[in-house]
């Protein structure tokens, strides 16, 4: 989820303060339609969970020593996907391609 | 087959090599329904992706097939690995043979009630937190979570990438090791698997089944503390009977303590459905997976789609991890949860008490 840009910076609010509308503000972000009692009982489960979380924040700041390293291989050409195997699970393609929604 | 738990999803099979006199010739395998089979349809125990069919196979159902083994089925799961009871599965719940009053264990459920009721001789499950030793535990047979890069994971459903791997159940040690000893080992098309040769300290050729010899004797045995306490008692007795028996047969056992579990079940939910909120992502009804009648842009229609096509527990954690990763709470979460398991990485994970 790359859209966090209009979220809210309340990280010192009190952990437990999940509100309907914030739960309605995550689903916006994740697009996720919810009902409205579905959102009333999210709010209430995430209070609880969130609460559990708070764990979280004995644990110091680490420094993470992470060695990683890139896993590459030679770049050639390979078999993948047929155009009509990629396509075969779309519910509606046209002319090859997939169909996606209206965009607004 | 005399009662039906509801092990599988569908009942298909793929033929093993049959020319092969390979490891695994004649053996039966149940593979978890989030598991790609080419030609079958994978669900993930989801309506979202109740006609999905996999243009390709897993690696590891191509390594089973190879070795001999014949897969019979896809079994029943959690919604995408979600849970721990196989109850939140689009396909209703799987039964314990052991009891079919009560629920297999999860999220692998399917995979262990069709090894306890006889309807595989091996399974597939695969493990994020627990998923094939809980339904394994529930269902009174064997299940193993390799280590992280034993396995491949490609061909696996992605619900939480850093942690997941595929593992085997079956009904004896020998018959989960032999299985591993199939379906481990790198593979080009998963960065992630390691190559033993290039592990300080592994054995490039072990073999698993041959490990798996039942001799104890002279074997020092680590019991962690801290697992016991909340643990409940009938759990403890059976544990203690089994490290009764260990050490009858010539085992030892000593108490550790494994400081790092302190956090580690927190720190497991926030990566887990972070993790889960990107890779649920990619469901939006339009290469792949059902889609909601919509009329409205593409947001809407993305929006509606999860709706219908996810059920509550999905839900739950794809709005959680986005929150866990959200601009405000990213640090207070997501970052303290990655501050955890590199603690727990860098600090010696057990110590002899």
């Amino acid at each position: 989820m790359s859209d966090t840009s209009e979220s809210t910076d309340a990280a010192e609010a009190d952990p437990a303060a999940v509100d309907a509308e914030e739960v309605r503000h995550v689903a916006e972000l994740a697009r996720v339609r919810l009902e409205d009692d579905e959102v009333d009982e999210f709010a209430e489960q995430f209070a609880e969970i969130l609460d559990y979380f708070e764990a979280l924040d004995e644990v110091p700041e680490t420094e993470r020593e992470e060695e990683l390293v890139n896993v590459m291989r030679a770049d050639e050409v390979e078999l993948g996907l047929t155009q009509a195997e990629a396509l075969s699970n779309a519910e509606e393609t046209e002319d090859g391609f997939f169909v996606g929604p209206k965009v607004s | 087959m005399a009662t039906d738990f509801n092990c599988f999803v569908t009942k298909e099979s793929i033929e093993g090599d049959g020319e092969t006199d390979g490891p695994l010739a004649g053996t039966t395998v149940a593979v978890k329904d989030n598991i790609s089979t080419a030609g079958i349809r994978t669900t993930c125990g989801s309506e979202m992706l109740a006609d999905y069919v996999p243009p390709y196979s897993a690696t590891v159902v191509d390594r089973l097939t190879e070795a001999g083994a014949t897969i019979v089925g896809k079994t029943n799961m959690d919604e995408f690995g979600m849970g721990t009871t196989t109850e939140t599965s689009a396909f209703g719940p799987t039964r314990n043979p052991v009891d079919p009053e009560r629920v297999p264990g999860g999220s692998s459920g399917g995979s262990a009630a069709a090894v306890a009721a006889g309807e595989a001789d091996v399974a597939l499950g695969s493990d994020t937190g627990g998923s094939v030793r809980c339904p394994a535990a529930f269902c009174g047979v064997v299940g193993i979570k390799p280590t992280y890069g034993l396995v491949s994971r490609y061909g696996l459903v992605a619900y939480a990438n850093s942690l997941e791997q595929i593992g085997p159940i079956a009904g004896t040690v020998e018959e989960a090791a032999a299985a591993l000893d199939v379906i481990a080992g790198p593979d080009p098309n998963d960065g992630t698997t390691r190559d033993l040769a290039d592990v300080g300290g592994a054995d490039p050729n072990a073999s698993y089944a041959a490990a798996a010899d039942g001799d104890v004797d002279g074997l020092r045995i680590g019991v962690p503390t801290e697992l016991f306490e909340g643990a409940d008692e009938r759990v403890v007795e059976t544990v203690e009977a089994a490290l009764a028996d260990l050490e009858t047969q010539g085992a030892e056992t000593t108490e550790i303590s494994l400081p790092s579990v302190e956090h580690a079940v927190q720190a497991y939910y926030v990566i887990a459905m972070a993790e889960a909120s990107s890779n649920l992502a990619r469901f939006d009804g339009v290469r792949y997976g059902n889609r909601a009648e919509s009329d409205g842009n593409w947001n809407e229609s993305f929006a509606e789609t999860r709706e219908e096509g996810f059920g509550a527990e999905v839900k739950r954690r794809i709005l959680l991890g986005t929150y866990a990763l959200s601009a405000g709470y990213h640090d207070k979460y997501y970052q303290k949860a990655q501050d955890a398991r590199g603690r727990t990485l860098k600090r010696p994970s057990w110590t002899w008490t």
